[in-house]
């Protein structure tokens, strides 16, 4: 892999940029790998990099249906932030926004991490006291964040409106290392570094069959062909139940719409990500300009990666409320993705019955902060059975009653 | 949008005019049932590709609760019924047989 540089850049602009190699390898499958990661959203691609990177598991195939990075790694608002009331979510999103800070710098590839700060508003007086809790617990658990009064909200963002009739603003948890990054940059600066490492990518290669013998993974049948593993991990967010059926275990999840949509691009605005929870909006501005609007989720099953026309308009009249600038701004394109949810609103990363299968799922409507920490947790769990960072999301803890309750403290907007 | 029947009060209207209630035909299981049984009532789901058996309440009409068939890959609704069951009618079973031979959800097909 030719690293990319100032100094390429400029031996490439002396040749018409004719030297640009591939930024990852096309290759057919292999008959046998020891580890097959199904999924390359961001998820599955960290999850093989940090194999190889922190356990030198290189022989590794990372299987994907449509294209890379093409499902919910695609379509989320890229905020990134660890403001978690409970201790394991902490850890692990603590870790993964840790991750983002040299993500550029390690895989030789910009993310354009942004730590520009995030804001949770408090728009109720329940809200108040539930981020009050949450900035204590972070205290205690070494995550940097801190509650804030409402002028210095309008500090931070002058376009809010403070007065809104129905939502004032009472207050935020700010983190001020929280922010955004290229959502698409992150999965290809992984591919690409996984290809570097000999792993191979398979794009447009759908997992038919998961071939067991006497309870342990043998491999996989693919529309490419079988493809024999000693390790399988099962990385793909909304289908995961799909697969979890293939490899004969349930799982206690149900995928909903999840959408999003842009404004049209104007002068900068807004240099903090803001959410508004109690109005189930979430708002930032792109490098583009762009206003990017994250809204709810419908309250049904649904597989068509699409939501429901009256939530966009449910998200937009809020966020009116509180920024009266957006009312004047005509919106460029609305999508939907579709997101597995927990009964506790926080992930599984797991062992499973079938041996030598794990399973990555669960992330919800937050899972793009969590990209690096899941993949270094994933990759740990994988090479060595257990990590400090996945035992307390073992899909054991909802028969143990063992819950990471994210719902109340975060679980409407992540 | 989603456009369903409600067959408490006959009422035809969109989805913003209902709330879904997620799965339906849930066995439910109380405090002396084993913790697989209460697991599976309490978290497990089925979350089809496809038929989806599930409960809708008429939020912002008549307040009752009714049952759906609807499909999760193409969002079309095969059919409402009565909420006072235990399975799927047959009728609805048939019309749901017609558009996707050879679906199941647990016992019923």
């Amino acid at each position: 892999m030719k690293r990319y540089s100032a100094f390429a850049i400029a031996r490439e602009a002396t040749r018409y940029h004719s030297g640009w190699e591939r930024a990852w390898r096309a290759p057919e499958p292999k008959t046998k790998y020891d580890a097959i990661i199904i999924g390359a959203g961001g998820h599955g691609l960290a999850t093989a990099y940090y194999l190889g990177k922190n356990f030198g598991i290189t022989n590794v195939a990372i299987i994907e249906k449509g294209w890379l990075g093409g499902g919910n790694t695609g379509r989320n608002t890229t905020i990134i932030r660890s403001n978690y009331l409970q201790d394991p979510s902490a850890a692990i999103y603590e870790k993964s926004r840790s991750l983002y800070e040299t993500m550029s710098q390690d895989l030789n590839y910009n993310v354009m991490f942004s730590p520009r700060g995030v804001i949770m508003l408090a728009q109720t007086h329940h809200e108040v006291r539930g981020y009050q809790r949450t900035a204590h617990a972070n205290a205690l658990q070494g995550v940097p964040t801190e509650w804030i009064n409402p002028q210095r909200v309008k500090e931070l963002c002058p376009i809010i409106n403070l007065e809104g009739p129905r939502y004032p603003v009472l207050g935020g948890l700010w983190q001020a290392r929280g922010g955004t990054a290229r959502h698409d940059a992150v999965a290809w600066g992984y591919a690409r570094a996984c290809s570097d490492m000999g792993m191979d990518v398979i794009q447009q290669c759908e997992v038919t069959n998961i071939r067991r013998e006497g309870g342990k993974v043998v491999g996989v049948d693919t529309t490419k062909g079988a493809i024999d593993c000693d390790k399988l991990g099962i990385v793909v967010a909304g289908h995961s139940g799909d697969l979890a059926n293939m490899a004969g275990f349930r799982l206690p999840l149900e995928s909903v719409a999840l959408q999003a949509l842009v404004s049209e691009p104007i002068k900068p605005a807004m240099d903090v990500v803001i959410m508004a929870n109690t109005v189930h909006g979430y708002l930032s501005q792109s490098d583009k300009g762009e206003m990017v609007i994250g809204g709810g989720t419908d309250g049904y099953n649904n597989y068509t990666q699409r939501g429901s026309f009256h939530h966009v308009e449910e998200t937009v009249r809020a966020l009116n409320e509180t920024f009266p600038m957006l009312s004047r701004l005509k919106m460029l394109r609305q999508w939907g993705g579709i997101v597995d949810v927990t009964g506790d609103r926080s992930p599984i990363l797991s062992k499973t019955p079938v041996d030598g299968v794990f399973i990555n799922c669960g992330w919800g409507t937050g899972g793009f902060k969590a990209i690096p920490g899941s993949g270094w947790a994933m990759a740990e769990l994988m090479a060595k059975g257990h990590s400090p960072l996945t035992d307390e999301f073992g899909m054991e803890r909802f028969i143990e009653g063992r819950f990471i309750d994210e719902s109340v403290a975060a679980g409407v907007a992540h | 949008m989603l456009i369903l029947n409600c067959p408490c009060c006959g009422v035809t209207a969109e989805e913003t005019e209902f709330h879904a209630g997620g799965e339906a035909h849930l066995k439910r299981f109380g405090p002396d049932s084993s913790k697989e049984d209460f697991e599976n009532y309490m978290f497990m789901r089925q979350n089809p590709k496809g038929v989806h058996l599930e409960r809708w309440r008429h939020n912002n009409g008549c307040g009752k609760w009714f049952h759906a068939a609807r499909c999760t890959m193409t969002l079309e609704v095969f059919g409402t019924y009565s909420a006072q069951t235990y399975e799927p009618p047959k009728e609805i079973c048939d019309l749901i047989s017609a558009k996707r031979p050879g679906w199941s959800w647990g016992a019923f097909s």
